[in-house]
């Protein structure tokens, strides 16, 4: 029973996982970019929460309101202004640029906040549990941050398959030349992407602001979790994330069981194993030519 | 037809890089017209047609439609005005299924004739596999595809790439029949094409290329073969 | 024409004038425990250092195209080793060092089978949870001092030369020896047909696929050199240090993200910009390092600036404003008078 407890931890603390990896796995559907600032912004999306409840006295989750188009015209803009022109045939540009971002926010993020421990308050939803049969509890804001996630990425997945928007992002991704012949302005559209994908990060950001303490450096560590939550779910398949996010959570929730030093690890290793043996993933969309 | 030409080509040069494709071409399309454009391999057809829907920019020389300035505008803007293109090898969005290829090309949200349900009684098969991804469909189905993808823009001009291209004679022979009926709806049509008889048989007029140069020009009831000899092959 | 005879030419004007000038550098540099202080003497060790990572990195990224983040890896694993292999192994220090290259070495064949799985940025990704990985090891190595570390006991830092200015002496030349080293093989590599092989993939990998190119086995050992000679230069830095833990031994920071400023700056894909780009850097972190984080956020600025204007780097402004190279690795051909002069 105690295992069982163990792996819906694992399974809850896996949607979170999943919604790191989101916009990660969007923004490489979309233009195969890779951000390496994604996990810093994840971290600025909490800490601009954690401005915007200061100041106005609200509910965390209710900074929302704010933080999320705040971030997404940050993600239009990065994308317009800057990405946009490290697009192209060769890789180094865009992954420098965006590591170069990535240590532009953790140091900036420093200056204005210091190295001190955050944590936002929910309330008492934080303490809460659900009890369901013979000794197994869920907590109330694990698992409202588990369907969050699905309803996020059931969100995206709309967006990608029923709307114009959706259509946009995948005609630019299969062939950015005939996009233009539609009409549609590549640079635009990748901007879009972007703001999308900072939109996700904002409400991941949030949801870790509320869960656990953060910090200016934890940024990378979050990167690595999306990131391994993509590759073992399968590149091109947002359901797949998902269930990418569950295997690591499920695999840090058994390694901190045996060995709290033992968490991280038993992530990683996870990954490598299916990284040895599955290298497209659990998942893999079929690619097109 | 007198007045302005629908499309006027002044001298265009373009170039890949250091190579050079096209020498000072110069073409007119007016209004109503099937323009072919003929010629070998590598003689610049598909440079041409790049460069007039601004995916190419050409160094020298200006492209004037309807009266405005366009061979300095981005390719989406091109298509804002009205001119659209079937590309060589078709290039449907291999994501998307066959009806969202064809609302994907509504994009450009002109005013005209061609929607959904027009194309599709242009091309009845369509609509039957309209759910499918676009890229299952046969050769001469996906060539219908770009063809009503690029018609629902409605376009003032069209230009197609090689069509024919990879088809059985017959279905060549069903595409081919229905492009007056596109003329009569308001689009004028430029057609490249390596298949001579073909080109000649649809068009009113036809320009030669040769390396990248007009070789012939002319009304097709007027030109003979031995002219057409002469310039495709360069002798 | 009868331009049937020509040469095969590998040396520049500029080449010819610096190379020897860089010789006189050398050895005054050699000289340098006779005039120089102490505080000047580590800092031309940290330079050597940087200098030296540098190259490498630039070799793996700009030259076989592996874009790792990770490098940071080999770093603390070297560093690991010589604590290691002195305190429980009882092996001499110095000796250490080139075994800690060979292990590391012979290390980095699994970690690339895994890893160049992913390619692209996803690949760059991977050489971090590499480096996450070999971190949180070191971390469990209680015998090391587990997640705080341990210094070098006092016996194995006296068994490298019995006085004090003689060890330092010493370590000091190791530096510069290691340096050359470095140098002289990324640029002895860069000349042979490996690295026409490499720049052949680097500039089109499917055509240098096509003609014959085994790109894999290339970018493989690349990578296994790369992680040797990171590795040595991990051993001699934390030697010097003489305290080691999991953080400083794999600072991402410190060995990833300043390299990469480094090469940047200085110029990608040329063995003049590290030199280059490790002067700027330490002229501008004896200049502004008092300003800790917003000096670092001055760097990544800094380094996007270039990425996006000037992406060939200081150097590469050199180079395509007076076709400066003091390296030269290229072969151009010079016909004889008769035919057509380059």
């Amino acid at each position: 029973m105690d295992w069982l407890n163990t792996i819906v931890q694992g399974v809850l603390l896996g949607g979170l996982y999943a919604m790191f990896a989101a916009g990660l796995s969007l923004i490489f559907g979309v233009m195969r970019l890779v951000n390496i600032a994604h996990g810093d912004l994840i971290v600025l999306a909490a800490y601009l929460a954690l401005v915007v409840t200061t100041a106005l006295g609200v509910n965390p989750l209710l900074s929302l309101v704010i933080v999320v188009p705040l971030m997404a015209a940050i993600g239009y803009a990065l994308q317009k202004f800057l990405l946009n022109a490290t697009l192209g045939d060769d890789l180094l540009p865009p992954l420098l640029v965006t590591f170069g971002i990535s240590v532009i926010i953790q140091n900036g993020l420093l200056e204005v906040f210091s190295a001190d421990s955050q944590k936002l308050q929910a309330g008492a939803i934080e303490v809460q549990s659900l009890h369901l049969a013979n000794g197994l509890s869920i907590g109330t804001l694990p698992l409202a941050q588990f369907i969050v996630a699905i309803v996020v990425i059931g969100g995206l997945q709309t967006v990608f398959y029923r709307t114009a928007m959706g259509r946009a992002f995948r005609a630019t991704s299969d062939d950015p030349a005939m996009a233009q012949l539609m009409g549609l302005d590549n640079r635009h559209v990748f901007a879009l992407a972007m703001a999308l994908s900072l939109a996700v990060v904002a409400v991941a950001g949030v949801l870790l602001a509320v869960r656990t303490n953060f910090d200016p450096s934890i940024g990378p560590a979050r990167l690595i979790f999306g990131f391994e939550a993509v590759i073992m779910g399968g590149l091109g398949s947002l359901w797949g994330t998902l269930i990418g996010g569950i295997v690591l959570g499920v695999a840090q929730a058994i390694g901190a069981k045996v060995d709290p030093g033992w968490q991280l690890l038993a992530g990683h290793i996870a990954f490598l194993v299916i990284l040895a043996f599955k290298p497209s993933g659990l998942f893999p969309k079929v690619q097109h030519g | 037809m007198t007045g302005a030409p629908l499309l006027d080509i002044q001298d265009i040069q373009t170039f890949y890089g250091d190579f050079q494709a096209l020498f000072g071409v110069s073409m007119r399309i007016e209004t109503g017209q099937i323009v072919a454009i003929i010629g070998s391999n590598g003689a610049g057809k598909s440079t041409l047609l790049k460069t007039i829907v601004g995916m190419l920019r050409p160094k020298h020389g200006c492209v004037t439609f309807a009266g405005e300035s366009i061979e300095r505008l981005a390719a989406h803007h091109i298509v804002a005005k009205g001119i659209t293109m079937v590309p060589e090898g078709r290039r449907l969005f291999s994501s998307l299924t066959v009806e969202e290829n064809l609302i994907i090309g509504s994009t450009v949200a002109r005013k005209g004739p061609w929607n959904l349900s027009r194309v599709y009684r242009m091309f009845p098969v369509l609509e039957e596999r309209k759910a499918m991804q676009a890229t299952a469909l046969s050769g001469g189905q996906q060539q219908m595809v770009a063809i009503g993808r690029a018609l629902m823009s409605n376009p003032k001009l069209l230009l197609c790439d090689e069509i024919s291209l990879g088809l059985a004679p017959t279905v060549i022979h069903d595409i081919y029949r229905q492009l007056p009926a596109v003329v009569e709806e308001g689009t004028s049509l430029v057609i490249v094409e390596q298949d001579v008889v073909q080109a000649l048989k649809a068009a009113q007029r036809v320009y030669c290329l040769q390396e990248g140069r007009v070789a012939l020009e002319g009304d097709t009831a007027a030109v003979t073969r031995e002219d057409i000899s002469a310039a495709y092959f360069g002798i | 024409m009868s331009a049937t005879s020509f040469l095969v030419v590998r040396s520049t004007r500029f080449s010819r004038v610096g190379l020897p000038l860089v010789a006189v550098m050398v050895f005054g540099l050699g000289l340098a425990p006779y005039w120089a202080d102490r505080a000047e003497l580590r800092l031309f060790a940290e330079v050597f250092a940087y200098l030296a990572l540098a190259s490498l990195w630039n070799l793996l990224a700009g030259y076989a195209g592996l874009a790792s983040i990770g490098q940071q890896a080999y770093v603390g694993l070297g560093a690991y080793l010589l604590f290691g292999l002195t305190m429980l192994a009882g092996i001499h220090p110095l000796a250490t060092i080139p075994l800690a290259g060979l292990i590391a070495g012979i290390v980095a064949v699994p970690v690339a089978l895994l890893i160049f799985r992913l390619k692209g940025a996803y690949f760059a990704i991977g050489t971090w949870v590499v480096a996450e990985v070999f971190r949180l090891l070191a971390s469990q190595v209680s015998a090391l001092g587990g997640g705080s570390g341990v210094s070098l006991p006092v016996g194995i830092v006296t068994s490298i030369a019995p006085g004090r200015e003689t060890r330092e002496f010493t370590l000091y030349w190791l530096s510069l020896a290691l340096l050359l080293i470095v140098m002289a093989s990324v640029f002895a590599l860069l000349r042979s047909r490996y690295g026409l092989a490499l720049t052949s993939v680097r500039d089109n990998e499917i055509a240098a696929q096509s003609s014959g190119v085994d790109v894999w086995r290339i970018k493989l050992l690349v990578y296994c050199l790369c992680a040797c000679g990171t590795a040595m230069l991990g051993s001699l830095i934390f030697l010097q240090k003489l305290r080691v833990s999991p953080d400083t031994a794999f600072s991402a920071n410190d060995w990833t993200a300043f390299i990469i400023f480094i090469v940047v700056i200085g110029g990608i894909g040329t063995i003049e910009g590290p030199i280059i780009g490790t002067i700027v850097f330490f002229i501008l972190r004896q200049a502004f390092a008092d300003l800790g984080s917003i000096y670092l956020l001055m760097m990544g600025a800094v380094a996007i600036a270039v990425m996006m204007r000037a992406p060939r780097g200081l150097w590469g402004i050199f180079t395509a404003r007076f076709g400066w190279k003091l390296f030269p690795i290229d072969r151009r051909i010079l016909f004889e008078p008769g035919g057509e002069a380059r």
